[in-house]
């Protein structure tokens, strides 16, 4: 795929996203600032310092630095392999990577478990969709909620008082999600019954209902369709939109990330190759050597 | 220096009856290294080839019970005896007919089903070969005898005494046993190593759809590797048999390969030899040491316990590979 | 026709979450209690108690604790049999050495008792998982029963070392010892199954249920969106343990009366009660009533008929039950991995459309 086929998929959002001016510098001192179309976008909300995340003696992130700033939809891209999804997973706190520093919100992140990366709002979908099958979309759903519930177990058994009054209070929240979301239908559907694109919404369902400040989405339309593909995208500038979320994602198809992001990092073989806006990157040498396949030296 | 020498003794005797542990280990790894399935029944398997054994050396009438049951008939004996050799090959038959069985009623209809599911269907398994073996043969306790000496070997005694002073008591029937693990474990290796069903057998372990992909038989491998372990189980029911006699105690003694493979990870040989080793010399030494002092019989559960606590530092076992996870 | 959903409407969340959400299926089960608590007290005599009420409702919470931690939050226990010894000597202690306080208590505590004990064994779960978990589980089932049978003060040094359940009351009624009426046993085991059960309902269908299942479905995307897997899995097997040690405590003190622990709670056991979880319906509260009714019911159908019907000998009556339930457990992971439940749940699917299918 080269850089020039990309097609708009979101009509009328396209110009004012590639022209809006990106501030690239890696500095904290950045000012929050309106796009064209109205969204704010905001300081840093997270800074990834000097990542390096070995396995064995392989090195799939080679010192990679980059922000994501409170609002903006950023997006990682690069060819297979290039250490895209490990760099997500560095984020989520699945990967704990050997060298450099991880900031959010202004704090730096120590060593974490993923459950307590969570608690921090978060969220993310996964690549292979990773819903639990065994149980409803309702419940998958109601799962992402999980770290604002308090009642304890004891009121859980017995069904009493506060276990019932926040069990019908997150059950609202995510109702709302779910017209947002346009499921209804399939509410109670267990689903592992699911067609793969309903899957990826109801992945995208549960990953909002934890009302995320950061909201990471690892190859949201990979395997869809034309339409499916344009529905997720129409869901995914609504959610940064309405919600104001920051959204950081994995994405393959290049027309999708261009009309979508207001920057993007581009990887290879695990090192950063170019970051900025849509237009910048998609005129960075680097970056159409890596994609058309220039031999490394 | 006494107490030594006794010690010495107890690791010499745990290592015998690791080796005995090893042999169904070796059942365990082959099926699973072939079709991901943790086949509970193995030990089952032992028993049933033993008693099968047994059977046809005495020449029983199979169902006998049962027929008599129905028929109210009084059959017992068909009025022969089989020869050791004989008896060992038509069992060895009858475990790949019994491989053939479960292929076909079992294993066929539980493909890409979870190993938790595929674990507990040979639990179930496992309950109906044991009730099968009691019907077709009775559940009396039975003696088997294919020739292999038995007791304290003098030899062995005379040898230590003139190089320690103190005689060892080795039984040899454990001598035996483990010259014979020893020529099975050979024999495997090169089975999987150097023939062309031993290296679609390794590319099933390795990836059953890419196996099928290039043209292997997935029912054939599994079939194969089943009659196999029939086999190896056969071999195990054999040695344990000879030791203890036929009774249904042997699938207990069996469920020992568990820890074995535990501390010796589930995918490999050398792993369930060592493993069986381990437990064998620690099981004795801590009931020969701790035992007394806490009222004995800690072979029961201490090879479990020893698995338990080592799986917690090593989840993938001595030899089994690391596990990498991703999303 | 009869049996529908069209216009039963929920108009609130708390309606559309509670059990039963069907009008039908609430009446049902009500109906159900009522006899159970108002009729069968009434016509129940000794056999029935002994060979099928108490043994079915006993074995129906066993089967709830390790479907909660099997069936629920995935994760597979061969140690139930060492669990409910742990119940069924925590009773005795407790009940030997404050006798004056009321044996109902001492069961719950027996319960906490085997929550602990079973948490202990389940830490290893953080670690490890699948039948790696569940050959561990062993090591808490024979050293269990090894402790029990080895460590006299456990069984009070008495010579045979046995445990025997001295006669306790409760509202003025005998309930455990030898001459215990057949309406006391089974009214205590069934006052402790429905409340259990109702216990099981509540944390399954809440957030902590949820979290269960997440890890079973999916467990390193449960960490991920925020389930603590220590918190889970312990809490799985903390609640798992405490209903199979209540169940263990029943079934030493109200039905057998005396237990020697190698045989009462062997290994046998926690097979038996992995089935009726398989044949039950794995992640099924009514599935576990189910599967622990079949499996009492199938042994006492088998000896009533081969036995007494055709008076074949017990031994082998016996042998063919093992064959018998062996291949079931393998027929229901084949044809059917969700059990008795799901067949219940597929009958009431053609009921609703009975009897005009299109």
């Amino acid at each position: 795929m080269t850089m020039q086929d990309s097609h708009s998929l979101a009509p009328g959002r396209h110009s004012a996203r590639t022209t809006t001016p990106g501030p690239v510098d890696q500095g904290a001192d950045v000012q929050p600032y309106v796009t064209a179309d109205g969204r704010r976008i905001g300081g840093v909300l997270m800074d990834l310092r000097n990542i390096t995340l070995r396995f064995g003696g392989v090195e799939a992130i080679k010192n990679i630095s980059f922000d994501i700033r409170e609002g903006e939809i950023r997006a990682i891209i690069g060819p297979n392999g290039a250490g895209k999804s490990s760099m997500l997973n560095v984020i989520s706190g699945f990967y704990v990577p050997q060298e450099g520093e991880v900031w959010f919100k202004g704090f730096r992140r120590g060593p974490m478990r993923p459950y307590q990366v969570a608690r921090l709002g978060i969220a993310r979908t996964f690549q292979n969709i990773a819903l639990f099958d065994g149980m409803t979309v309702l419940d998958n759903i109601m799962t992402g909620r999980l770290t604002m519930m308090k009642s304890n177990m004891l009121q859980q058994a017995l069904w009493w008082g506060t276990a019932e009054r926040e069990e019908i209070a997150h059950r609202e929240k995510v109702e709302k999600i779910i017209d947002f979301l346009e499921i209804q239908n399939i509410r109670k559907t267990p689903v592992g019954r699911l067609p793969y694109g309903l899957k990826k919404r109801v992945e995208l369902a549960r990953a909002l209902a934890a009302e995320p400040g950061l909201l990471l989405l690892d190859e949201p339309m990979a395997g869809m369709n034309v339409e499916e593909k344009e529905d997720m995208s129409r869901f995914i500038l609504d959610v940064n939109d309405e919600f104001g979320t920051t959204i950081a994602l994995i994405e393959h198809d290049m027309g999708v990330v261009m009309d979508l992001s207001d920057r993007v990092v581009v990887m290879d073989y695990g090192r950063k190759i170019g970051d900025g806006t849509p237009d910048e990157v998609r005129n960075n040498q680097a970056v159409i050597d890596a994609y058309l396949g220039v031999a490394h030296d | 220096m006494e107490q030594l020498l006794y010690t010495a003794e107890v690791v010499v005797n745990g290592l015998m009856a690791g080796v005995m542990y090893s042999l169904v280990a070796l059942g365990f790894v082959l099926i699973f290294k072939a079709s991901g399935v943790f086949n509970y029944a193995q030990g089952v398997l032992a028993l049933f080839a033993a008693l099968t054994l047994v059977g046809i050396q005495q020449g029983q009438v199979p169902f006998a019970h049962l027929i008599n049951a129905i028929t109210g008939s009084h059959l017992e004996h068909f009025g022969w005896t089989v020869p050791s050799l004989l008896a060992i090959l038509l069992t060895a038959g009858v475990m790949i007919l019994l491989a053939l069985a479960i292929e076909k009623l079992v294993l066929q209809h539980l493909v890409g089903q979870a190993p938790i599911i595929l674990f507990m269907a040979t639990i179930g398994l496992a309950y109906f070969l044991e009730g099968l073996g009691d019907i077709m043969w009775g559940a009396n306790v039975k003696s088997l005898d294919v020739g292999i000496p038995q007791g304290i070997s003098e030899t062995a005694e005379a040898w230590t005494a003139q190089l320690t002073g103190y005689g060892f008591f080795i039984d040899r029937l454990d001598i035996w046993a483990t010259v014979i693990a020893a020529l099975l474990v050979a024999a495997l290796v090169a089975f999987s190593q150097y023939t062309k069903q031993g290296r679609a057998m390794r590319a099933v372990a390795d990836d059953p759809q890419a196996a099928l992909s290039v043209g292997i038989s997935l029912r054939f491998i599994w079939i194969m590797v089943w009659s196999i372990a029939g086999f190896v189980a056969l071999v195990a029911g054999i040695m344990w048999g000879t030791k203890s006699g036929v009774q249904f105690s042997l699938s207990l003694i069996a469920l020992k390969a568990l820890p074995v493979l535990m501390l010796g990870g589930f995918t490999s040989i050398p792993g369930a030899i060592v493993g069986g080793l381990i437990i064998g010399v620690g099981e004795k030494l801590f009931e020969y040491s701790i035992g007394p002092m806490v009222g004995g019989a800690t072979e029961n559960w201490f090879a479990y316990v020893l698995a338990l606590l080592f799986l917690v530092f090593r989840p993938q076992g001595l030899f089994g590979e690391k596990i990498i996870e991703r999303v | 026709m009869f049996y529908r959903e069209a216009g039963d409407f929920k108009t609130t969340y708390s309606d559309d979450s509670q059990t039963f959400p069907l009008q039908l299926d609430r009446m049902g089960y009500y109906a159900v209690l009522a006899v159970a608590f108002l009729v069968v007290p009434f016509v129940i005599d000794d056999y029935w108690a002994t060979s099928v009420m108490v043994p079915f409702l006993i074995y129906a919470i066993a089967t709830l604790g390790l479907n909660i931690l099997t069936g629920y939050a995935g994760q597979v226990s061969l140690g139930t049999g060492g669990f409910m010894a742990v119940g069924a000597y925590a009773t005795y202690k407790l009940t030997t050495s404050f006798p004056d306080i009321s044996i109902l208590i001492h069961i719950v505590l027996a319960g906490f008792i085997t929550a602990l004990v079973g948490m202990l064994f389940g830490l290893p779960s953080l670690r490890i998982k699948g039948f790696y978990l569940a050959v561990a589980t062993l090591a808490a089932q024979f050293f269990l029963v090894w402790l029990f049978n080895k460590v006299p003060w456990f069984y009070n040094y008495s010579a045979s070392g046995q445990i025997t359940m001295p006669e306790r009351t409760v509202l003025g009624q005998l309930v455990t010892g030898p001459s215990v009426s057949a309406p006391a046993k089974y009214l205590v085991c069934l006052v402790f199954a429905v409340a259990l059960a109702w216990l099981a309902r509540n944390l399954t269908r809440g957030m902590l249920g949820r979290q269960w299942m997440a890890i079973r479905d999916m467990d390193i995307a449960a960490e991920i969106i925020g389930v603590n897997p220590l918190k889970a899995k312990l809490t799985a097997f903390g609640v798992s343990s405490f209903l199979i040690g209540i169940a263990g405590a029943l079934f030493f003190a109200v039905y057998l009366g005396a237990a020697e622990v190698g045989e009462a709670f062997g290994i046998n056991k926690s097979f038996l009660v992995l089935f009726m979880v398989i044949i039950g319906g794995l992640g099924s509260i009514f599935g576990s009533f189910a599967g622990a009714a079949f499996l009492v019911l199938l042994p006492v159908f088998l000896k009533n008929v081969l036995v007494g019907g055709m008076g074949w000998p017990t031994d082998l009556a016996a042998h063919v039950e093992l064959m018998i339930v062996g291949a079931l457990i393998v027929f229901f992971l084949i044809v059917e991995p969700h059990g008795l439940a799901q067949l219940w749940r597929l009958t009431k699917e053609k009921l609703r459309l009975w009897p005009f299918p299109h």
